[in-house]
């Protein structure tokens, strides 16, 4: 049975504008969800149901006196815990920061929080954002919805499978090489990373900031609409922010797609796809094709050069970034007597950082070394200008490219875990998107013969934003899936 | 061909302490890794210019006027160690004999 929790945001700012239903009432639902699947699923790290309840009372309080109502009212939400939140813990997924208290709230989570978003707590993910199944967690992976025994992909697998199993109605997270589109692929929900730069990055814990993107899990398209109109716009906080002022991208959501130039990246068809979901995607896109859609193929080169690329650009990006963390400041200490400041510093880092982390600085480290900067550091930015090329010669053909989001459906728990490249495959589809900082999104397109979801990624050009979710918004009318994950059969 | 790297010295410049296990699976798997990533240089030619970010801004330039900042407390209320205003640390520098 449909509970409020499971209605989409849409659907309970009507309720709620209609007054037949109150904050309150939202919360209650989303708090008896989260008390019936959560020991499952274990998406939260940091739980907050005091602050969601004065929150909720406050704003019934406030609408009760006639005052305007935002698409985010009252909406139950959670934030991954890698964005700042004023006096709420937030770890990273790392021992390092298991105790860090911000003192100050992420811009993306001060708009949300600003148009009255009701906030349940903070979502586990993979330590730093690195990751591909949520696995890298200091504090234990998270089960997906679809199947307990299952990743939920990552990094940002909490926020993915807490909107999954209805645990909340949105969810942010961060997308550096598809940690928004491949969970949300995985788990079945609607998945946005938006042009770098639309969404201010203040206050997000940095992995790799070139690539680094705020973006979010939503159970429709047209959330994701409203959503991003919340979180859009410059902010001076954040030197990479775009110009301009929040947009409305909910307007002409339901323009349709007659005319519409799709191209088919004819590369994400190849080996390692399963079958189960390249079934799933051609089929979906037919349904373009039968909605009046120009269905092309088309060609991204460099691509097969882009997962390389990406595993030197963001780890050295990283090692830099993550220096920051030496014990001295915030964060974890190594206990005991240390010779000195930079004994101190070594111990520190070298307890505190898990396996992938320190991989991962090691490979950025090493990369950025004299004597070897040219050869990987300087020859993977030269590979990102060549793929920023391939999607230029796409768009002058195309309005938006279609692939599969993720190469395969929800993988074990366990099964990929000592195998650093092919954990890494994961994101081959999603990569290419974040070294040329355009916009993707992954909708479910359907189930597999094991009965797991499936997503399709569309890609837009720079700003795009609004033609993505036109045709998002298109096939998932078309589909009418209304996925729920078993887990939720008996709730 | 895996990449023979000097993990030893690579740990150091990172200020990474690695337990003996975590150097020699850091040898292979690096190793590994950087025998595929090492394909950019396959494409990469001398007349392709770099991109360090793929929607560059430039000279970002915010009013130069004093905002309010961290209260002291604040600022210190995540310090591992803290000495009444300051952060506190092992030595920094080496003492006289």
């Amino acid at each position: 049975m449909s509970e409020l929790c499971d209605l989409t945001g849409a659907e309970l700012s009507a309720k709620l504008a209609a007054g037949e239903v109150s904050a309150g009432q939202i919360l209650d639902s989303s708090l008896a969800r989260i008390e019936a699947v959560e020991d499952d699923v274990g998406a939260f790290l940091t739980r907050t149901p005091e602050l969601a309840r004065e929150r909720a009372e406050e704003l019934d309080a406030y609408l009760s006196t006639g005052a305007p109502q935002t698409g985010a009212a009252g909406i139950p939400v959670a934030v991954k815990d890698v964005l700042a939140t004023n006096g709420i813990r937030t770890t990273c997924g790392s021992k390092i920061l298991e105790t860090y208290v911000p003192p100050y709230d992420a811009t993306a989570w001060a708009r949300l929080s600003g148009a009255g978003a009701v906030l349940m707590g903070k979502t586990n993910c993979d330590e730093f954002a690195m990751g591909s199944s949520n696995e890298n967690s200091a504090f234990g992976p998270v089960h997906n919805p679809w199947d307990l025994a299952r990743v939920p992909g990552g990094s940002s697998g909490g926020s993915a499978a807490a909107v999954a199993a209805g645990e909340v109605v949105w969810a942010l997270g961060t997308d550096t090489g598809g940690s928004v589109r491949q969970p949300a692929s995985l788990c079945g929900v609607v998945g946005l990373k938006p042009t770098y730069g639309l969404i201010s990055r203040y206050g997000l814990i940095a992995f790799a900031s070139s690539l680094d993107t705020v973006g979010t899990f939503t159970r429709s398209v047209r959330d994701a609409a409203t959503l991003l109109s919340v979180l859009g716009g410059n902010d001076p906080r954040d030197a990479t922010s775009l110009e301009g002022d929040p947009q409305d991208y909910t307007a002409k959501l339901d323009a349709g797609i007659a005319g519409l130039r799709v191209g088919v990246v004819a590369e994400a068809f190849g080996e390692g796809v399963e079958p189960g979901v390249a079934t799933a995607v051609r089929a979906s896109i037919d349904r373009l094709a039968a909605l009046g859609a120009e269905v092309g193929e088309v060609s991204l080169p460099h691509a097969e050069y882009a997962l390389s690329a990406y595993y030197l650009i963001a780890p050295s990006e990283a090692s830099s970034n993550l220096a920051r963390y030496d014990g001295v400041r915030y964060g974890f200490r190594a206990p005991g007597e240390h010779a000195d400041s930079v004994q101190m510093m070594f111990a520190t880092r070298g307890q505190g950082f898990g396996p992938e982390v320190k991989r991962r600085i090691m490979l950025g480290t090493y990369a950025l070394s004299a004597g070897y900067f040219d050869a990987y550091y300087g020859q993977a930015q030269k590979v990102r200008t060549l793929i920023i090329r391939d999607y230029e010669a796409a768009f002058a053909g195309f309005d938006v490219l279609v692939s599969p989001t993720s190469p395969t459906t929800a993988f074990r728990i366990g099964e990929k875990a000592d195998d650093p490249m092919a954990m890494y495959l994961n994101d081959i589809f999603t990569i290419p998107a974040n070294l040329a900082g355009v916009p993707a999104i992954s909708v479910p397109c359907g189930l597999d013969d094991a009965g797991l979801p499936v997503g399709l990624q569309l890609t837009a050009p720079v700003l795009g934003e609004r033609t993505l979710f036109r045709a998002a918004h298109a096939l998932e009318s078309d589909l009418g899936l209304h996925l729920r994950p078993p887990l939720l059969a008996g709730a | 061909m895996p990449v023979e790297i000097d993990i030893e010295h690579v740990a150091k410049l990172a200020r990474l302490d690695l337990t003996d296990e975590e150097t020699t699976r850091l040898r292979e798997q690096l190793g590994m890794i950087l025998e595929h990533a090492a394909k950019v240089g396959e494409v990469a030619a001398d007349d392709v210019p770099p991109t360090a970010s793929a929607i560059p801004r430039a000279n970002v330039f915010r009013e130069d006027r004093p905002d309010p900042s961290l209260p002291v407390d604040e600022a210190l209320r995540n310090a591992p160690e803290r000495e009444g205003d300051r952060f506190r640390v092992p030595r920094i520098a080496e003492t006289g004999s």
